[in-house]
């Protein structure tokens, strides 16, 4: 019964990794680079609804809706910002920038709010029900839930939208969309809008989970996401999903059995061994460089 | 040409004495403090460690982020010889390096076939693992820290450490592996297809990296008075990147330059070390823009004197 | 004059991407010292031939023997070192490093001295250096780009960037020289003084060369075979004039191109 109630917390905490991991997928497909500070946008949008409840005393539903707001344009900005002048010039310079930005978020919410960790509003019932000898809480079902219903609206829109197709479009040719009349500068902006905007999602899950935020807390959920991401197939939107829910199971179980000082040596592990054995992920595919 | 070169090294070996002997006039005259010349220790370390990363980052053209990894292995292995195994000083140097290469050899040559965002993110990984690691182990004394490594390191030995990174990273860059290295970053398939093994020149200069990395912790390990694996974590990786970033890729001049500011100014302003990470963001972002970006390529075309400036250093 | 032995055979070579057969049953051979022309329409497979020669690609069937031993296996950078070098069709250069130092990256497995010797500054550092400096020169001599040698390779005139890619190929002493469509974006003039310098190149250098072109005149002029690609197979294969009144090669530029 434990084993079971483990993979079930495991599932929960790795729909949100999943959340993170598809908005590293959505731009790395569209912009085809990897937002490294895709970690403290989503630290950001803790915070924003963190101010949106706690200073601002609005409704939790407005805050949450606020705070997707804020981040997916946050997002957006980064890229206008960071990332846009350096499209086309080399994957390092990007790489650095990217790095750079991750830095840059981390310490202006550090000199704003301070190192200490605030107290993030209970916005989720507390308790749990039982069935049949498991207890789930009320955070882990809603958490599910959440992601699920999330990306499924994602998926629809991605297959069945004008806009979706041409952000399908995109990630296959860019030049080719282009000359189809697609803006790929919008198309590239709304995919970090989107892929910030279900961070924002995680964020706030994080902050009900937890209870408690710090500037810091972006940085190992980001890496934890991204290596879903690696995990699936980068590109793959299902592949985030699967790659999310594996990380968190693994995690877990991992904390429950082995031992909590190793869960992270264990999430690089996984990393390292998706890297070296097969660097594509479960759902993507090899890529030849053109000679 | 053979001339020329033995000339210039001549006098580079005339300019490191000659700066040498003035340190050592400031210690004795008591013009240099204590208090500033642990601060030029730090210095020497970080210079070793910004120099030798260019190897890998800015001549190879691989980004990794494990650099402080590879000074962990150094700086642990050296501590425990000298304090186990009494062995002298230069030797458990000498041994932490090697180890370090070997671990850098050991993840080099399955990693390296990995591109750009995957090797960057892999080698934080294993930076990561290291430091996990270290702080498990027992012998190491885990997370409160290694107590009672002799204070072995002078300034001596870490001057003359900077000083041989930078000669050997130097001779390298300016022979046929040197430029074989240079070539990889440039086009990896273009330098394949001109005869260049691509992955025995990879695996050496990021194992000769890792080997330095190794030797500057070596030297802190026996400078620190409590070693902790916290160090380690991957914001010292950033710290040195930022360093070789701001002297620029490939720029061994620009490295020295920066380890040296970007290790003196948050010492004299303590101030500035509670937003020195911000500036280091800010630095990586302006750097790369400046650098690379349509906007910034037009701005330093209208600004001559502030281009000429930056050609000095280089 | 040029031994009967071929240089470079292929045997039933091709290879196949997902469903896709790129090249199919493609079977030459080049003697030393030939200059041979490969043509064909646009997605022929031209340029997919010499990744398969070059071992950028692993052929899924045949065999390409390179004097006789078969070389299917061997990496780009051992079948380099074995003799052929190649240019390519959008110029690689090593942006960064200078005119001279591009070609002294070709001459990096000719001229042998270890990396101690390179931080020790033995006399086999010095001999080396500056054998391949005196080398490198001459080569840049043969296609007047001397005065350029200290120059970033990025800030030569295109025409010159061509030449320098050959230079660079031409370091690493091949047998087999590639070329990559190498009149590309070039006017008439520059065309006519290309054709020269192959010219001058294999008489120079006694290398055998095969190349990609589109420019026919250039192709017809100086190619001693001619092999016309079309769909990934050999369409016809003979002496220019051969080429010229090939029915086959007629309706296949005719009736598809113009």
């Amino acid at each position: 019964m434990d084993f079971i109630n483990q993979v079930i917390n495991g599932l929960s905490t790795g729909s949100m990794y999943a959340l993170v991991a598809i908005g590293y997928t959505i731009v790395y497909g569209i912009g085809k680079m990897i937002n490294f500070a895709h970690g403290e946008i989503i630290m950001a949008s803790a915070y924003f609804a963190y101010v949106g409840m706690s200073f601002l005393h609005l409704p939790a539903l407005v805050a949450v809706l606020l705070s997707i707001i804020l981040t997916a344009l946050l997002g957006v900005l980064t890229e206008k910002v960071a990332y846009k002048p350096l499209r086309g010039k080399g994957s390092l310079e990007v790489l650095i920038t990217a790095i750079g930005v991750s830095y840059l978020l981390q310490n202006v919410f550090y000199m704003i709010f301070t190192s200490s960790g605030r107290t993030f509003p209970q916005i989720m019932p507390k308790g749990a029900i039982n069935i049949g000898g498991l207890s789930i809480t009320y955070i882990t079902i809603i958490t599910l839930i959440i992601s699920f219903v999330a990306t499924g609206i994602l998926l629809f829109f991605i297959n069945k939208t004008r806009l979706g197709k041409a952000m399908r479009a995109v990630s296959e040719d860019q030049g080719a969309a282009q000359l189809m009349g697609i803006n790929v500068s919008t198309t590239i902006s709304l995919a970090f809008a989107i892929g910030s905007g279900l961070g924002a999602l995680a964020g706030v899950i994080y902050g009900a989970k937890f209870s408690i935020i710090n500037p810091y807390i972006g940085q190992m959920l980001g890496i934890k996401a991204f290596i879903a991401a690696v995990l699936g197939g980068i590109g793959s939107i299902p592949g985030a999903m699967v790659g999310g829910l594996l990380m968190g199971v693994a995690e877990s179980l991992t904390i429950a059995y082995i031992s909590s000082d190793f869960s992270d040596a264990v999430v690089f592990g996984i990393l390292i061994l998706v890297l070296l054995i097969k660097p594509a992920g479960i759902f993507g595919s090899n890529v030849r460089e053109k000679v | 040409m053979k001339k020329k070169l033995i000339r210039e090294l001549v006098t580079a070996l005339v300019l490191a004495v000659v700066v040498y002997a003035i340190f050592a006039i400031g210690f004795a005259t008591g013009a240099i403090n204590s208090y500033w010349q642990g601060i030029l220790m730090l210095v020497g370390i970080n210079v070793t460690l910004a120099v030798s990363l260019n190897l890998a980052t800015g001549y190879l053209g691989q980004l990794t982020l494990g650099h402080a990894g590879f000074m962990a292995v150094g700086a642990y292995v050296s501590a425990l010889l000298s304090m186990y195994a009494n062995l002298p000083f230069v030797l458990t140097l000498v041994i932490g390096a090697v180890a370090a290469g070997f671990i850098g050899l050991l993840i080099g040559v399955p990693i390296l076939r990995l591109k750009g965002d995957y090797l960057c993110i892999i080698t934080l990984a294993f930076n990561e693992i290291i430091r996990v690691i270290i702080v498990n182990l027992s012998i190491t004394n885990g997370s409160k820290g290694l107590i009672g490594t002799p204070s072995d390191t002078t300034f001596l030995a870490v001057y003359l450490v900077a000083v041989i990174t930078i000669f050997v990273v130097y001779s390298i860059v300016h022979s046929r592996h040197g430029r074989a290295i240079i070539s990889i970053r440039e086009d990896e398939t273009a330098a394949e297809l001109s005869g260049i093994n691509i992955t025995y020149y990879k695996i050496l200069a990021f194992v000769i990296s890792a080997l330095f990395a190794g030797l500057a912790g070596g030297l802190y390990s026996h400078y620190i008075a409590i070693l902790v694996p916290k160090y380690f974590d991957y914001n010292k990786s950033v710290e040195i990147l930022v360093m070789v970033v701001l002297g620029g890729m490939g720029n061994l001049p620009g490295s020295i330059i920066a380890a040296v500011a970007l290790t003196i100014i948050p010492s004299l302003l303590i101030s500035f070390s509670q937003y020195r990470m911000l500036i280091y963001a800010i630095v990586l972002i302006a750097a790369m823009l400046l650098k690379n970006s349509d906007a910034g390529i037009a701005l330093r075309a209208k600004l001559p004197k502030f281009k000429k400036r930056g050609e000095v250093e280089e | 004059m040029s031994s009967r032995k071929p240089l470079l055979q292929t045997k039933g070579l091709g290879i196949q991407f997902g469903g896709l057969k790129a090249v199919d049953e493609f079977n030459f051979s080049i003697d030393n010292n030939q200059l041979f022309g490969l043509i064909g329409p646009n997605g022929a497979g031209k340029t997919t031939i010499f990744n398969l020669l070059t071992g950028v690609y692993t052929p899924t069937s045949g065999q390409i023997l390179l004097d006789g031993k078969a070389i299917n296996h061997s990496s780009p950078t051992q079948i380099t070192q074995m003799g052929v070098a190649r240019t390519f069709q959008n110029i690689r250069l090593f942006k960064d490093m200078t005119v001279l130092d591009n070609v002294k990256v070709g001459l990096h497995h000719s001229h042998q001295y270890s990396l101690l010797a390179s931080i020790l500054h033995t006399p086999s550092y010095f001999k080396g250096e500056m054998a391949m400096d005196e080398e490198a020169r001459s080569l840049l001599r043969v296609f007047d780009l001397e005065k350029f040698a200290n120059v970033k390779a990025s800030n030569l005139p295109y025409g010159k960037q061509r030449q320098l890619e050959i230079a660079r190929a031409l370091a690493t002493s091949p047998r087999l020289l590639l070329l990559d469509e190498p009149a590309a974006g070039m006017n008439p003039t520059e065309t006519a003084e290309l054709m020269e310098t192959i010219k001058v190149v294999r008489e120079k250098f006694s290398v055998a060369i095969l190349l990609i072109e589109h420019d026919m005149k250039l192709v017809m002029g100086i190619c001693e075979k001619i092999c016309v690609l079309n769909f990934g197979t050999v369409l016809a294969f003979g002496t220019p004039d051969e080429i010229k009144n090939n029915p086959d090669v007629i309706a296949a530029y005719l009736g598809n191109d113009a």
